[in-house]
């Protein structure tokens, strides 16, 4: 009993820190943008198939793909910025919360038409097999596509507080007017963070790819739950974002554990309409 | 919001014939199934553009609303043998009050916040219909066939008085929006969408208006849930609560144009034929094309014509004036 809820709770931190990394990504556009990026989901499937296929028709071993992942998906994040997002920034609200919506719609049917909707699963990679400490299971892969995010999920953090770059992308999350009157390009900075927050989720893709299900649909369940997780964490909070993940992947593990494991994403969505109740700017948000 | 003018009620007095003779003269069962469909979405979408296009309130949740309304009324013919029409409305009112139950804890949610709540929303209560023994769980309900007839709301040999009744319930759902629109409720509502704040400082009671515009929609989805049950005769949360719904309900109103009042049937009835007809050509459902259609549409209406076809209509209309 005792090792199942242990076995339960670490299961919750490894996926929570997937569900942290793709998050960040989200956050950072949100935060600067005041854009909810609904094709979030979708970028993390665009990444997870990348990888699948750079696999099957090369042979290319899944952890060699994640840099193409972030690569790939930082261009297709600024292209989407260009040519749709910036269209509709100084538009009607309406337009503002559905456009992307729309952008992933069209990302994860496209993907049913080209690749149909079957599940797929890629062969272990180069670092497979399970480790035992005393007795918990713990799966390689799980763990290796964990530490990977949290150094990916670091390395972002340093990039955003260390660099002039990454300072100026905070700056205007905070007051975009003040930060384009310090001489920051804020329409710049603005495709920047697109195409980071979705080479971030793109990454998070290629860690998924190596160990769960690669599907067209794959984005909707990763997306709302990342939803909540930004949510909880504050919009915005990169720091809010990285705790959230954790008590998010915990919820749900811990959710399926003591009540019914159909129900743990409907308890995660429950926490999240309980906490824009109680406190509707997360937990880390001012 | 000011009343029709003449050419408007010319124009609403001659569609509403050519509807009425429509099956008379195509008989046909397609096209009949295809208009029904136009008019249930054209219900959805009223309800939607309520909350959506005057109280700005953008939910992705509408198929939770439907699904209630579609459950309910079935639920309670197959246990209890209550009639349809009760069933409808029971089905009406426990959307709105769980639209309530719901909308009162997200009440100071805006924008993409509201969005995301209301998609968060309608996953559970589609997470819990399709594991809630009672209602069938993933497996659905098939109701029970009863006599055909106008009071068991049940016709099995012409789709004609399938037509007529959802047209009908469009007329009330136009009524219901046209009412709200003209007046001071309206008023309220649109300002509330422009500003929480300056609504407050108006005067206005921002959630318990918020409250009403989320009731509203909530009955007419379940009306049109209702009368989807009764004319497939089969519902599981596969069919009736899926993303997909909210997401065509969504697109109508806002290709026909968010907050006006004919917007949402000028969107159906441009949108539904579409679907319909790629759905038949370019293969079996599953294959994702008129999803594939929705998501472009949505992504062009919003760069380009974010107040849809009647916003574009109207432009013309002034400067033909």
């Amino acid at each position: 009993m005792e090792e199942q809820l242990l076995q339960q709770i670490v299961n919750g931190l490894l996926i929570g820190f997937m569900y942290s990394l793709i998050a960040i990504g989200l956050t950072l556009i949100w935060g600067v943008m005041n854009i909810v990026n609904f094709a979030h989901g979708d970028m993390l499937m665009i990444g997870m198939f990348t990888s699948f296929w750079l696999f099957t028709l090369y042979g290319v071993d899944p952890l060699f793909s994640i840099p193409v992942c972030f690569v790939l998906l930082f261009v297709m994040g600024t292209l989407i910025y260009r040519f749709i997002v910036s269209k509709v920034m100084k538009g009607p609200m309406l337009a503002q919360v559905v456009v992307t919506f729309g952008v992933s719609i069209f990302l994860s049917n496209l993907a049913v038409y080209f690749w149909t909707p079957d599940f797929r699963l890629l062969p272990p990679t180069m670092l497979d097999g399970t480790w035992e400490i005393g007795d918990i299971i713990l799966s390689i892969p799980k763990v290796v596509a964990s530490i990977g995010s949290v150094i990916v999920s670091l390395c972002i953090f340093f990039y955003l507080k260390k660099t002039k770059t990454g300072k100026a992308i905070l700056a205007t999350e905070m007051d975009r007017e003040s930060a384009l009157l310090m001489g920051i390009n804020t329409d710049r900075i603005n495709s920047l963070s697109f195409g980071i927050g979705s080479a971030l989720v793109g990454a998070a893709g290629g860690f998924l790819s190596t160990y769960y299900y690669i599907y067209p649909q794959v984005g909707g369940l990763f997306g709302t739950i990342s939803f909540c997780v930004v949510a909880l964490g504050g919009f915005g909070s990169i720091e809010g974002a990285f705790i959230a993940g954790i008590l998010v992947g915990l919820t749900q593990t811990l959710g399926g554990y003591f009540f019914d494991p159909s129900y743990k994403y409907a308890i995660v969505f429950g926490i999240y309409l309980i906490t824009i109740w109680i406190r509707p700017q997360g937990l880390l948000g001012w | 919001m000011n009343h029709l003018t003449k050419r408007q009620k010319i124009a609403a007095v001659v569609t509403l014939v050519l509807a009425l003779a429509f099956p008379l003269v195509f008989t046909d069962t397609f096209p009949i199934h295809v208009l029904i469909l136009v008019y249930m979405f054209g219900v959805l979408g009223m309800g939607w553009n309520i909350m959506g296009g005057y109280a700005g309130m953008f939910s992705f949740g509408q198929a939770a609303f439907f699904g209630i309304g579609a459950y309910t009324s079935s639920f309670l013919l197959m246990n209890f043998g209550v009639n349809p029409w009760i069933g409808l409305v029971v089905g009406g009112i426990t959307a709105a009050l769980v639209a309530a139950a719901i909308g009162y804890p997200c009440s100071n949610l805006r924008g993409h916040y509201f969005a995301i709540a209301s998609i968060a929303f309608a996953e559970i209560v589609r997470v819990v219909f399709n594991n809630w023994k009672l209602v069938g769980a993933a497996e659905g309900l098939s109701l029970p066939m009863l006599d055909e007839s106008f009071a068991n709301f049940m016709f099995h040999s012409s789709k004609l008085p399938y037509y007529y009744i959802i047209l009908a319930f469009l007329l009330i759902a136009i009524a219901t929006c046209y009412f709200v629109a003209t007046s001071k409720m309206g008023y309220y509502f649109r300002a509330i969408k422009e500003s929480h704040e300056v609504a407050e400082v108006l005067g206005v009671n921002v959630v318990r208006y918020r409250l009403i515009a989320i009731m509203i929609a909530g009955f007419l989805s379940a009306m049109a849930g209702t009368f989807y049950a009764q004319y497939i005769l089969y519902i599981d949360p596969e069919s009736v609560m899926l993303l997909p719904i909210s997401v065509q309900v969504v697109l109508i109103s806002m290709l026909g144009g968010a907050g006006a009042v004919i917007g949402p049937v000028i969107g159906a009835a441009v949108l539904i034929p579409i679907a319909e007809y790629t759905r038949i050509t370019l293969g079996h459902q599953g294959t994702g094309v008129d999803m594939l259609i929705y998501g472009f549409l949505i992504m062009l209406i919003s760069m380009y014509q974010p107040a849809g076809v009647w916003g574009l209509l109207s432009s013309i209309g002034k400067k033909v004036k």
